[in-house]
């Protein structure tokens, strides 16, 4: 993608939907434009930006809505969901075994499929469980993807993508062409409209929190402010979950990584994280999914 | 390599499925019912087996029923993919012997996320 193309798009998506992609995003855009070009019978992206610039106003919303769209599925990326059933949850079972409770937040949780997820998980560990109160809540930018979220229901194309067969036929019940996560399931997630910019030390103490695929909206000030905000959020024993292309490397000391588990991250020390001198005013972020 | 063999009556739905099994870089084999399907397990089996239920002569489910039955039979991982997509069906594909199922329409990203889950190709980040 050359440079002016590059700009070009960067600016039509700040003007159309505030989406603020910093100066490095090309494999963003790539990867959500590139196979809207090739449907569109466009070599690629330098002749779809030709197209844009010609007026297409068909294609200026659809290249708005697949860089704005949540884009998430059931056990998205598998890594963090085999971190949170070998790693996370047998070292709070035994963290908390006298607590017996357990509280995990969903940052960016979309259209439910994260969420739901842990949740399925979490039956899967079965009597280990038994007595105990673990509390998922699920958090988004947009009202819209949350109600989506509570509905539990999805289409045939969503549940065929990360779910196990054995887990449809196991936690679903097929409504005509749609399919409704169980109520058994859905009632063990809580939803929350949150725009993570804003204060939200009032959600109390987590010992999990997946923030997947969100940060990577926002510029390096915004991401380290959040990082030493969730840190605050959590228990010095819990843990981080961050996306497959994310990292707190040079972004903050609040969290350090797991070794050899990609993705997992510990507070270093919570109680010592400090928020940045000076905080940079937060640009605006677009929901996103993990 | 590993071997997929696809099992449709419809030629056109094997060739799409041809198209994005091969990009997953497995060597295709088709046959356009479970009897011939049957005939090329006979000669070897393939690691995966991508398959129909409605076929004439004889349909998807006889054939995993027979499959399953002959010995060496239960090696290859199949992927039912058919337009029936009610809970029964599914069920008594899994109760046969299946290891994952697709509800037809199917694209390159749900084929590729099922033979991820059954381990026949490692996991995509993305």
């Amino acid at each position: 993608m050359t440079p002016p193309d590059y700009e070009y798009l960067r600016k039509l998506l700040r003007d159309q939907s505030g989406l603020d992609l910093s100066t490095d995003k090309q494999y963003l855009i790539e990867s959500r434009l590139l196979p809207l070009a090739r449907k569109a019978g466009l070599s690629g992206i330098g002749d779809l930006v030709q197209k844009m610039k010609g007026g297409s106003a068909a294609l200026i919303t659809q290249v708005v809505e697949a860089m704005t769209t949540n884009e998430t599925f059931f056990f998205r990326d598998k890594v963090p969901f085999d971190h949170f059933r070998d790693t996370i949850m047998p070292a709070m079972l035994k963290a908390r075994a006298a607590r017996k409770s357990l509280r995990i937040w969903c940052a960016a949780g979309s259209t439910g499929q994260e969420p739901y997820s842990l949740a399925m998980c979490l039956k899967e560990i079965g009597a280990a469980l038994s007595g105990w109160r673990v509390e998922i809540l699920a958090t988004d930018l947009s009202q819209e993807v949350l109600e989506k979220s509570r509905s539990g229901i999805y289409s045939q194309f969503e549940v065929q993508r990360g779910l196990p067969i054995q887990m449809l036929v196991k936690y679903f019940k097929q409504i005509g062409e749609l399919w409704q996560i169980n109520p058994d399931i859905r009632a063990m997630v809580q939803h929350r409209q949150l725009n993570l910019l804003h204060d939200f030390a009032g959600l109390g103490n987590f010992d999990v929190i997946f923030c997947r695929n969100v940060l990577i909206y926002f510029d390096q000030d915004t991401k380290s402010n959040i990082f030493g905000r969730l840190a605050r959020t959590m228990e010095p024993d819990g843990f981080l979950v961050l996306g497959a292309a994310e990292t707190v490397v040079g972004l903050t000391e609040a969290f350090k990584p797991i070794a050899d588990r990609r993705g997992l991250y510990q507070p270093n020390d919570a109680r010592l994280a400090r928020p940045p001198a000076h905080a940079a005013a937060p640009k605006l972020a677009i929901a996103a999914g993990g | 390599m590993k071997t997929c063999l696809v099992v449709d009556d419809s030629g056109v739905v094997r060739k799409i499925a041809r198209r994005i099994v091969e990009q997953m870089n497995f060597r295709v084999i088709e046959a356009e019912d479970g009897s011939k399907a049957l005939e090329a397990c006979r000669r070897s089996f393939p690691d995966a087996i991508l398959l129909d239920w409605n076929m004439p002569v004889m349909d998807g489910f006889e054939f995993i029923c027979q499959l399953r039955r002959m010995p060496g039979g239960d090696a290859p991982k199949v992927v039912f993919c058919t337009t029936e997509n009610g809970m029964d069906h599914i069920a008594r594909a899994l109760e046969a012997g299946a290891n994952e199922y697709i509800m037809k329409p199917f694209d390159k990203d749900i084929v590729a996320a099922k033979f991820q889950e059954v381990g026949l190709v490692e996991a995509i980040l993305t």
